[in-house]
């Protein structure tokens, strides 16, 4: 036992099936949600990305009591609420929170109801929790292949959004002008939203894939100028968290006897402290920059 | 349905419904979706971390509402307010999963604090209940003035001598004590659905702050009073009916808006017209 990296590592890790399948899931989860994550903070839509996440709750729940498979129900429910989100849509950005309260409102109100049947209709006990807040070491292996299809499809919607959306996120209006079609780039922003939420609803949860959504994406961008690096930063942040966290969760059944930690705590947790190192390191990174740029005249 | 071991219910119901109302209109006004969303949410491990070490419920939600205003007051003084509140929301939900994991005879609870139980307040609740329910009406009615004029223009607020971080502070504790409360009755999730739909119906309704706030207040207790009847009837969840009717009437009031309004533009159109 002189080997540093079983501390680290408790034994079975590697040769354990369903944290291979942990890994594979909750990386591309954690991979999609940071490339959407920086478009999402940057156009000041964080309530959208977790409302979507939420209402999808409702999807996740139904799909126990139809037998179909979680992660589309999950899906098919986030997509609904991205529709009915740019149906109802309105402009000024407090109207648009209003919309999107009222849609979250009526999700969660079918989640309740659906959870409430599967606790009476079928054997899911603890649905509640699973749909909440994930269940990373119960996803079926058969889950695997569409999940990789899903995050595939997402990723190439992004690389064909990236310019346009970049443009729609720093200037609206200029990008009306240059004849981008801002309502149609804003539905498609959503649809690959709600494909990232869904993934990572799967695996951390529905209630916490804001946090692989928006914590990555704001760390990244305090510490970024350019939105290529946010996305490569956010990128590592949200494997780094996810992966950590199932590293660790795993190391925690060997801490308290009998049940682990769960995954989502630790996910959150790396995640929120990186939120927390990146604003001071972004001030010294930016300090830095300047310091190194020719001194500007004195005006006055 | 009235029977005795319903009265609490109905009495801390009625309660926590007009305080939500009259809270939710400066919800609505002042664009606070999100943080009516999240400061709920916030309270939720408060009450599995109670359970864990046997305290009152009330007193856990109540702590953890506290904890949630000073996470997004905290972050929000470096970041986009956006990102702060969703930021706390899940670093204070990852605790509660943490709780959560720590005790096996939870699950049940998890879906009634989440989606809300007619039948779990006791007689020892009500008390901290009303107490918390006045506490964030007095203040509603203290800040009156300052809360709406910064939400009709921070410039305007500021002549007037109002510091707008310290309002929205002051507004985010107010909302953080009506949500506590509310949690036990309509759950976590929907007292928000609370918080928005009465208000956002109530302002389409009509143009005056004072009526508009009474009429919220009107509707959030009609609301919370047909979810719990049709609760106990159907046994269905109270979230499931308030999430709905929250949907129904910012409907209704929206119509009713369009239909208040098309005249009165009719007319001018025509008169522009002549």
């Amino acid at each position: 036992m002189n080997n540093p990296l079983v501390a680290i590592v408790e034994p079975g890790f590697f040769v354990n099936g369903p944290v291979h399948v942990a890994l594979a899931i909750g990386g591309g989860a954690a991979l999609i949600s940071a490339v959407v994550g920086v478009f999402t903070v940057m156009r000041g839509q964080s309530f959208a990305g977790h409302a979507l996440a939420d209402v999808s709750s409702a999807g996740g729940s139904a799909s126990l009591l139809f037998g179909i498979r979680p992660l589309v129900g999950f899906l098919v429910m986030a997509a609904i609420a991205a529709g009915g989100m740019e149906i109802i849509g309105a402009r000024q950005v407090r109207e648009r929170d209003l919309v999107t309260g009222v849609v979250l409102g009526a999700g969660l109100g079918l989640t309740a109801l659906f959870l409430y049947l599967d606790a009476t209709m079928t054997s899911a006990s603890g649905a509640a929790n699973t749909v909440m807040f994930g269940s990373m070491f119960a996803i079926a292996p058969s889950t695997v292949p569409l999940a990789v299809i899903v995050g595939v499809v997402a990723l190439i919607m992004s690389g064909i959004l990236y310019r346009p959306l970049l443009l729609v996120a720093i200037d609206p209006d200029l990008a009306a002008i240059r004849g981008v079609k801002v309502r149609w780039i804003g539905l498609a922003h959503l649809l690959v939203l709600a494909m990232a939420v869904a993934l990572s609803a799967m695996t951390i949860g529905a209630i916490l894939s804001t946090a692989l959504l928006i914590g990555p994406a704001a760390a990244a961008l305090r510490l970024a100028s350019r939105p290529s690096w946010a996305i490569a930063i956010a990128a590592t942040i949200g494997l780094t968290a996810t992966w950590g966290g199932i590293l660790l969760a795993y190391d925690s059944f060997y801490w308290t006897p009998g049940h682990g930690w769960p995954v989502s705590f630790f996910v959150v947790v790396i995640v929120f402290a990186s939120y927390m190192v990146a604003g001071p390191t972004g001030t010294a990174l930016a300090r830095r920059r300047a310091a190194a740029l020719p001194a500007p005249a004195l005006v006055d | 349905m009235f029977s005795s071991f319903m009265v609490n219910t109905w009495i801390v119901a009625s309660i926590v419904a007009a305080t939500a109302g009259l809270v939710g209109f400066f919800v609505v006004v002042r664009g606070a979706s999100f943080a009516a969303h999240a400061l709920p949410l916030s309270t939720f491990p408060g009450a599995a971390a109670a359970a864990l070490i046997g305290t009152n419920e009330i007193f856990g939600l109540v702590v953890f509402a506290g904890l949630g205003v000073i996470g997004i007051d905290v972050l929000s003084r470096r970041g986009r307010p956006e990102v702060a509140t969703a930021l706390t929301l899940v670093m204070l939900l990852g605790l509660g999963t943490l709780f959560l994991s720590q005790t096996r005879e939870y699950s049940q609870e998890v879906y009634s604090l989440l989606f809300g139980q007619v039948l779990g307040i006791s007689a020892a609740d009500v008390g901290p209940i009303t107490v918390v329910s006045a506490l964030a009406a007095g203040g509603v009615l203290l800040l009156f003035r300052p809360l709406l004029l910064g939400s009709v223009s921070q410039d305007l607020a500021q002549a007037h001598g109002a510091v707008p971080r310290q309002v929205d502070l002051e507004f985010l504790v107010i909302l953080a004590m009506a949500s506590a409360v509310a949690v036990p009755v309509v759950g976590a999730l929907l007292v928000f659905s609370l918080l928005v739909g009465p208000a956002a119906a109530a302002r389409n309704l009509t143009d005056r702050p004072g009526v508009a706030m009474v009429l919220s207040m009107a509707i959030s207790l009609i609301t919370v009073w047909v979810a719990i009847a049709l609760s106990y009837v159907t046994n269905w969840p109270v979230g499931f009916f308030v999430g709905g009717f929250g949907v129904v009437s910012y409907g209704v009031g929206h119509r009713a808006r369009v239909l208040i309004t098309l005249p009165h533009s009719a007319r001018t159109l025509l008169q522009s017209r002549q």
